[in-house]
């Protein structure tokens, strides 16, 4: 069906609203991307089944929704029950009968399947109540886990579109600016450049026509916030571009999303085709007169094209790499154009914004740094998942609160945030509060979201050779600084990790940095040697440890350390041998094992299967 | 090369099409074979050069035949400090090549991504297009068996 007044998107609500309140029970399940990988498709597909077999009076199958990421990735497969928000974790197949049966046709809780608070050993029933999510406030996210990520109605059940239909029909596009200025919204993409901005620049170029674009590439190893507002929440995307473009004068769009989300692609099709035939994208949106489509751009699996020159290069179907900007691409962005490009949080803040007013917006956070922040939060930490935070909630917060403190209560050593163009905060940063400008002061950056919490056993030399690895692969390779630059960075580094490095190196390399940060085209080379400055300023010991004594305190870098089995504890139970893939093992039943240092690669297979602890890394 | 028209047919006949096209073939061969490379330039009016770069140029695209079961490790940083690179050693040795390699009797080819956006899994590894998370280093005969 069509919508072509806002006074018919109001009555169709109030219908939808109508027909949802009938349902006195939901069943959400997380179909994101951590539950998918942990067979949450297996529940749905048995949920349809057993409903259907046992036919639940009252119960209707539009119940049963496919939600997008609840963000407790880690506690998956899950299934929320509304309207109570029982919350159940790591649900089997098998265990969908019972929930059928005891939660759905009665009202009662299967214990066994509740979150257990780690702290306490108590279970917890409904998800609000679990610090995990209590201490969170979502934007951006508001609709993942609460809404079947397939169905447009949905999205206009809990308000989508409505503050399309006020723009379009109540606003003037000076006036959409306007609020997106006063939110004070900065991009989520990392940079930080005020949207407010951009957009007025854009909307006053003269040159036409004028593009949005969505940047979804979502590059940065260890990030999966835009990959979640995609899949789960693709509308509140759409709503915000189309938004824009009224804002700015743009008829044609494009969302760049990377290749590894191919679930994101296909979602996001799905929304635009139903927000076509909605009247919410297309000709004559809302009756309002203005026309604007969108298209989706598949990336090819170069991080260089998160870049926004180099991304409208992409979609222009060519090799994309980075041009120097003296002119701005917000003047001279896709085909040479006016463009807007904004990350795809940023986008899915906007029909907040307009609905609730800038000056909502500008009082949740800092001064400088408005609004929330979604982040991923993972690594060594207890509770890894997608998490929001107001701006200015401080690291501790984040980590020991929300994220319950480090996994197996090791103690910590870094947090790793802005990926590939931030930095390593010890623990003595703790206590700063997130925002974009306190996380540059720190040499840090906030960059897209990944948080990256590390442990005593990770070792942050290799944490930084990891990124210049990453970084030398992903380089265009236009510039010298950038591609020789980074490659010697990475190559001395590589020789710290085995043993060969020396102080000089350190020097060499500091300087090295400042050449390369100075005189490289785009943001990869520019902030490429972040990695390496900020663990050598927060750890340089560490650093001196594997230069003047030759070892890596964490036991990572492979050339310091060495796999022995310790006699004592060896009962020669055989296990280990089959596990090592490089045949370093030899034994027979019931004797003691041994190791051959020169076949042993190190990987720690025989670790991980020896149940005697008889393994130890020296 | 009988699917190329209809691969065609899904985009406008303009050069920026090329990367969407060159992705579809992608999908449907597993490699771009140079047949369908020749045909895309002509059909799209792109010398052959651009079509060359633009096929170098992305890690999506493959100018080899990939094999049967194509396993991705994640070496995002997450999959990375939890023993991803244990992991692809591993599938290395049993397979006896180097990542963004194929073996000789084309039944397995193993490949680096970098970050798949299920960070909290990690280590992930994707066998086709079936994830496994929270992967063991012990587990690779395993997932060279299938699963
Ligand atoms: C090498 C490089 C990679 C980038 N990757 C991304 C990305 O994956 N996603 C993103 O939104 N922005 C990325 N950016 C930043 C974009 O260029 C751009 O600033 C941003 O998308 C603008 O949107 P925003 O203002 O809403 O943040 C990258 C920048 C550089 C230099
Ligand atoms: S800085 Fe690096 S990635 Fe950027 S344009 Fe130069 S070579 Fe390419
Ligand atoms: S560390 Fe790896 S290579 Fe070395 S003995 Fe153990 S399993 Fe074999
Ligand atoms: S698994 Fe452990 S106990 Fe068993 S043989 Fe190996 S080292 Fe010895
Ligand atoms: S994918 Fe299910 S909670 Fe994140
Ligand atoms: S780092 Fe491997 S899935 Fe993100």
């Amino acid at each position: 069906m069509r919508v072509n007044k806002p006074a018919q998107l109001t009555k169709l609500r109030k219908e939808l609203v109508a027909a949802e309140k009938k349902h006195a029970k939901k069943i959400m399940v997380c179909c994101g991307p951590g539950c998918l990988a942990n067979g949450a498709a297996r529940i749905v597909e048995e949920l349809h089944k057993v409903l259907k077999k046992k036919r639940i009076k009252g119960f209707k199958v539009e119940a049963l929704k496919e939600t997008g990421c609840h963000g407790f990735c880690q506690q998956g497969p899950m299934v929320v029950i509304e309207p109570k928000g029982t919350f159940y974790t790591h649900v089997k197949p098998k265990d969908v009968e019972k929930i059928v049966d005891m939660s759905i046709r009665k009202d009662e809780t299967i214990k066994r399947l509740l979150y257990d608070d780690p702290s306490n050993g108590h279970k917890i029933e409904r998800y609000h109540d679990i610090p995990f999510y209590a201490r969170q406030q979502r934007i951006a996210l508001r609709n993942l886990g609460q809404i079947d990520q397939y169905k447009i109605e949905e999205y206009i059940v809990v308000g989508g579109y409505k503050a399309l239909a006020k723009a379009l029909t109540k606003m003037r596009p000076e006036d959409i600016v306007a609020e997106v200025t006063t939110s004070g919204l900065r991009g989520r993409g990392g940079a930080g450049f005020a949207a407010g901005r951009k957009w007025s620049t854009c909307a006053k170029a003269e040159d036409t026509p004028h593009y949005v674009i969505c940047n979804g590439d979502e590059g940065d190893p260890g990030a999966f916030m835009d990959r979640s507002i995609m899949e789960g929440d693709p509308h509140s995307v759409l709503e915000g571009m189309v938004i824009a473009a009224f804002a700015v004068g743009a008829h044609e769009g494009y969302i760049y999303v990377r290749e590894e989300y191919p679930l994101a692609v296909e979602n996001l099709k799905l929304a635009i085709q139903q927000a076509t035939e909605y009247g919410f994208l297309g000709e004559n949106i809302l009756g309002s007169g203005f026309d604007f489509t969108l298209k989706v751009s598949r990336g090819g699996g170069a991080f260089v094209c998160g870049e926004s020159s180099a991304l409208m290069k992409s979609i222009a179907g060519e090799v994309g790499e980075p041009r120097a900007k003296y002119v701005r691409s917000v003047l001279k962005g896709y085909l040479d154009k006016p463009t807007v490009l904004n990350n795809v949080e940023s986008y899915a803040n906007v029909p907040v914004i307009i609905d609730k007013g800038g000056k909502w917006f500008a009082g949740i956070g800092t001064k400088k740094s408005t609004g929330t922040k979604a982040f991923s939060l993972v690594g060594k930490v207890r509770n890894t998942g997608l998490i929001e935070v107001p701006m200015g909630t401080t690291l501790r917060e984040i980590i020991y609160e929300i994220g319950g403190g480090i996994l197996d209560d090791r103690p910590f050593k870094a947090v790793q945030t802005g990926g590939p163009s931030g930095g390593c905060l010890p623990e003595d940063k703790l206590d700063l509060p997130v925002d974009f400008d306190t996380l540059t002061e720190a040499y840090s950056m906030m960059g897209s979201g990944g948080m990256i919490v590390m442990d005593d056993q990770t070792c942050v030399v290799d944490v930084a050779k990891y990124f210049l690895a990453f970084l030398v692969e992903e380089s265009c390779g236009k510039c010298v600084p950038c591609r020789e630059g980074l490659f010697q960075l990475h190559g001395l580094v590589q020789k710290i990790c085995d043993g060969q490095g020396s102080e000089e190196d350190l020097e060499k390399m500091e300087k090295l940095s400042d050449v390369i940060m100075a005189a490289s085209l785009c943001g990869l080379g520019k902030s490429g040697p972040n990695p390496f400055i900020s663990t050598l300023r927060y750890f340089r010991d560490e650093y001196l440890v594997h230069i003047r004594d030759k070892k890596c305190p964490a036991k990572v870098c492979r050339e310091l350390i060495r796999f022995d089995i310790i006699d004592e504890m060896c009962d020669g139970c055989m296990a280990c041998l089959p596990a090592c893939a490089f045949d370093a093992i030899t034994g027979k039943k019931k004797k003691v094992h041994v190791i051959d240092q020169d076949k042993c690669t190190k990987c720690g297979a025989c670790k991980v299967v020896c149940t005697r602890d008889a393994i130890e890394v020296l | 090369m009988s699917k190329l028209p209809e691969i065609f047919g899904r985009y406008p006949q303009t050069p920026q099409s090329l990367i969407a096209v060159l992705q579809d073939i992608q999908k449907e061969f597993n490699f771009l074979p140079c047949d369908a490379l020749k045909q895309t330039a002509e059909y799209l009016s792109v010398p052959m050069s651009k079509v060359f770069s633009v096929s170098t140029f992305y890690n999506a695209f493959s100018l080899n035949p990939k094999g049967d079961r194509v396993i991705r490790v994640c070496m995002g940083t997450t999959c990375h400090i939890r023993g991803a690179g244990q992991i692809l050693e591993q599938l290395e040795t049993r397979l006896n090549i180097k990542s963004g390699e194929t073996t000789p009797d084309l039944k397995f080819t193993v490949e680096v991504v970098n970050c798949v956006g299920a960070c909290a899994m990690a280590p992930v590894v994707i066998v086709n297009e079936k994830y496994y998370g929270s992967v063991k280093v012990t587990a690779t005969k395993k997932l060279l068996k299938g699963g």
